[in-house]
């Protein structure tokens, strides 16, 4: 048994199992699930993620209010073309503003960990997938590390806005990101939660300030920062940059962050841009 | 590690948020499981922060969704009130106050075609997590992620070890048992999640038993 990382890592040392194996056999002896079944799970939500990824691409939706329609598509034609940071960023941005459009116009996503913050995960293992010629098998075990991250988040912190903030949906979804990038590159297991607290890191203290409540701005614009978040702490990680903080002591520290954010800041929409005078027009224009 | 990493991944939702959308079509649907019977009405009590913002948040579809029987992935959610309208079935959404330690409240109210009426109170708990906190005036709290039977029963002696056994006769597994009761001798409850089914002839028997005042059965399919 284990509840936080460090403990996760003895046991993979003393087994010999890479962090998504040890995961593994925690949720088939938690769930009373075979590992067959609990291996179709991850694979059907796998699907889920990358059809949300893609839906919006080509194809704009309708979402209430209109803020966030056509996001994933304007993002992913400009990636096709000159730009600062390259096609493939600009193409993961989209995949995760697709994913953030989708969810906003009631379409079929997977929250992970939350339905604001769903595009980052699918962003990320499907952008390093096909790019980096990365096998479906190896990237549905980077999927079931990033949730062992998300799990360490979710047991000793928390993975709620209204409770931790932005960082506690985009920032863990970064982090869970990130060490799934590191997974698919071959990292060792404790670069890999490197990576995670080099994600969370990046973005502590990150505000949830919804403009007129929605899921929708900032949120679809945070999922797609977040992904290119979770990209450059995985490479910060294969770089061998040093963690001087342990990624338990990240963890905690994010819980505690979010504990001293006021209400104003945890979902409320009573701070942050959702009080700007812009973000009040668009709620009065939206809900009169 | 006592987290699924399946909670973490998930739940697989139609959106925008998990507590607002996907918990409040499964709160619908569960209570719609547990009335079990055709209905030509339904009202939305909307409680906490159900109550302000559930327009932005689509609650009001998610809600008609699950009391039409959808789950918290169909993506047909979107399109519950021209659904509902198609089969005849009127919904009405009112602010109410509904007494809990939870954010996110609802009271559902079922009424048949002869006017009787049936209601369930339970919240949304974040993460498309819920919990039936009231069932047509029997407190309780249920998850709803198995099988579960609510047993009210008079406080004596042997009603707890004949509903317990029926179950097993039924190859029926108790997974988790809680009996409470009022006060001695008075009303007691029995609520108590299996890991199978229940099926139409044991609950049945299980009105049978002596001293069982009612049973109420939430047939939710566990893994």
């Amino acid at each position: 048994m284990y509840k936080n990382a460090e403990e996760l890592l003895n046991l993979c040392n003393a087994q010999g199992k890479r962090i998504w194996e040890v995961a593994l056999d925690n949720e088939v002896k938690l769930t009373g699930m075979s590992r067959t079944r609990v291996m179709e799970h991850f694979s059907g939500r796998l699907d889920i993620m990358f059809n949300s990824a893609l839906k919006a691409l080509e194809q704009k939706q309708a979402t209430k209010g209109g803020l966030v329609d056509g996001v994933a598509n304007c993002q992913y034609e400009y990636s096709k073309g000159e730009s600062i940071t390259g096609g493939y960023i600009n193409y993961v941005m989209s995949l995760a503003y697709s994913c953030s459009e989708v969810n906003a116009s009631m379409g079929k996503i997977c929250a992970s960990p939350t339905a604001g913050s769903c595009g980052i995960v699918p962003a990320v293992l499907l952008g390093v997938m096909e790019n980096k010629k990365v096998s479906r098998e190896k990237t549905l075990e980077a999927l079931i590390t990033a949730s062992a991250v998300g799990a360490i988040y979710t047991k000793n912190a928390t993975v709620a806005g209204a409770d931790g903030g932005c960082q506690a949906e985009c920032g863990v979804a970064a982090s869970m990101a990130a060490a799934a990038a590191a997974y698919m590159m071959g990292a060792s297991d404790d670069r890999c939660l490197d990576a995670a607290g080099f994600a969370m890191i990046n973005v502590m203290g990150l505000v949830c300030d919804p403009v007129a409540g929605l899921v929708a701005l900032p949120c679809a614009q945070r999922n797609a920062s977040g992904a290119v978040n979770a990209l450059i702490s995985a490479d910060m990680a294969l770089a061998g940059q040093v963690a001087h903080i342990p990624f338990d002591q990240v963890v905690d520290s994010m819980f505690k962050v979010g504990k001293m954010l006021p209400p104003q800041l945890k979902e409320t929409a009573m701070g942050g841009i959702a009080t700007t005078p812009a973000g009040q027009a668009i709620y009065k224009e939206i809900f009169g | 590690m006592n987290i699924s990493l399946l909670d973490v991944v998930g739940p697989v939702m139609i959106g925008p948020s998990s507590s607002h959308t996907a918990g409040a079509a499964k709160l619908a649907k569960t209570a719609r499981l547990i009335y079990d019977k055709p209905f030509k009405k339904v009202r939305f009590g909307l409680g906490g922060s159900f109550a302000s913002t559930y327009r932005g948040h689509f609650t009001d579809y998610a809600l008609v969704a699950g009391a039409l029987g959808m789950n918290e992935d169909d993506e047909r959610l979107g399109q519950s009130f021209e659904i509902a309208e198609k089969e005849g079935v009127e919904f009405v959404f009112y602010p109410t106050e509904i007494p809990s330690v939870y954010e996110n409240t609802a009271r559902i109210t079922f009424v048949a075609e002869n006017g009787d009426e049936f209601f369930v109170e339970g919240a949304s708990l974040g993460g498309g997590r819920i919990l039936i906190t009231n069932i047509n005036g029997l407190v309780c709290e249920l998850n709803a992620t198995m099988p579960t039977v609510i047993v009210q029963q008079q406080d004596v002696k042997g009603v707890v070890s004949d509903v317990s056994t029926i179950l097993a006769f039924n190859n029926i597994n108790i997974g988790v048992m809680k009996v409470s009761r009022t006060s001695r001798g008075e009303k007691a409850f029995c609520v108590i999640e299996c890991d199978d089914i229940i099926p139409e002839n044991v609950i049945e028997e299980l009105r049978q038993v002596n001293n069982v005042l009612s049973v109420v059965v939430v047939n939710i399919k566990g893994e």
